[in-house]
């Protein structure tokens, strides 16, 4: 194959360098997976936001998701595993100037954290959160987790896993959270818009970024690299804003359903306490 | 350009033009960029990495509308696009 390459030089650095500690990259993800991707359109988003990034912290938990945090240049914290939310809270209600945002995957914020996932919802804590789904657990070796669909092969399930999944637009849009949407990896431009609007929420939102996971769920269940993946996502990905996030069930193998299914306003956990505080203070000792 | 209908502002509407950028060392060669240009800029090279992943080059370069999409469909952070000699140009019919 005669081709002409011209090697290219790099005159300038990657215009997303700033809130990269660069110094890490490579990142230990790997070829295909879409956590890099969904990273990228976080920092897309925190530029598009105009936050100001010094009042920014981004908090993860253990997993392939959870080392996010020790790639962004912010205030960054890698707790413990599914911890992230806990510590967020606290992060949150110390320091009510903060805009705090959770960064981690499935396996952190709904298997071991999710307790403390319904609660942060059920509360409306003023945080984001943001949830990169890959079926299992990747940095394992790939188990069956509460997000991998029924049938769905795994390490530990190798004839098949008998356990329906959590739909978490669903969960979280039951437990009480009023920004609720999901996209995939491949919906770059959507996902950063939606992360935009997720993060100038008041309350508690969510994002769900599916993901591709090549080197454990694609390869366990056959369907391909991350590029498949991706074009798997191109053809049967469904757009359905507004949708009543209990429709949004994934099966393996089946239709996506992405969108932002729950926009609404409610008062959060510290507008509550900033009320009482202000009863207390009127009232005659 | 092919149009199946000429734009009625094709005169006034300028074309960005761009030039795509690679950090080789850090591509891990998983070709969402080359899949996903929309106007086919780039293409899978033999050339590869000191980690042995092929990576991509612009086999189309003139193509580029510097719209950013490999930038921000990467999850390497390898790839970006800038304004190709910090001009615009007239869309060609």
């Amino acid at each position: 194959m005669s081709q002409v390459e011209k090697p290219t030089v790099v005159p300038l650095e990657h215009p997303r360098e700033s809130l990269l500690r660069e110094e890490r990259l490579p990142h230990i993800w790997c070829s295909g997976c879409g956590i890099g991707t969904a990273l990228n359109c976080f920092i897309g988003a925190l530029e598009r936001s105009g936050l100001p990034l010094d009042k920014v912290a981004i908090v993860s938990g253990i997993g392939c998701t959870g080392r996010a945090a020790g790639y962004i240049k912010l205030d960054s914290f890698h707790t413990t595993h599914g911890r992230a939310i806990p510590f967020a809270t606290g992060l949150r209600l110390a320091n009510p100037e903060l805009k705090v945002v959770i960064f981690s995957g499935d396996g952190d914020l709904i298997a071991i954290g999710g307790n403390h996932f319904i609660h942060a919802a059920r509360r409306n804590i003023d945080m984001t959160v943001i949830c990169v789904n890959n079926f299992n657990y990747g940095m394992t070796g790939g188990q069956a987790g509460p997000t991998t669909p029924a049938m769905a092969k795994t390490a530990t399930s190798p004839y098949g896993n008998s356990e329906h999944p959590f739909n978490l637009p669903y969960l979280a849009a039951a437990s009480g959270a009023v920004y609720v949407a999901r996209w995939t990896t491949l919906h770059v431009r959507r996902l950063e818009r939606a992360l935009t609007e997720a993060l100038l929420k008041e309350g508690f939102s969510f994002v769900e970024v599916i993901s591709p996971c090549p080197t454990y769920f694609d390869r366990m269940n056959r369907l391909g690299e991350g590029l498949d993946m991706m074009k798997f996502y191109r053809e049967s990905s469904e757009i359905a804003h507004g949708l009543d996030p209990r429709k949004a069930d994934i099966d393996l193998g089946g239709k996506i359903i992405v969108g932002k299914f729950i926009d609404i306003e409610k008062p959060t956990y510290l507008d509550f306490q900033q009320e009482i505080q202000a009863r207390m203070e009127g009232e005659p000792s | 350009m092919n149009y199946w209908r000429k734009p009625l502002d094709i005169e006034r509407i300028k074309l960005p033009r761009g030039k795509v950028y690679l950090i080789e060392e850090r591509c891990k060669g998983c070709n969402f960029c080359i899949e996903f240009c929309p106007v086919g800029v780039l293409a899978a090279s033999e050339r590869f990495n000191a980690k042995g992943y092929h990576l991509p080059y612009p086999q189309n370069e003139e193509a580029c509308t510097n719209c950013g999409l490999c930038e921000v469909i990467c999850p390497e952070f390898a790839i970006y696009s800038l304004p190709r000699d910090g001009k615009e140009e007239e869309p060609r019919e």
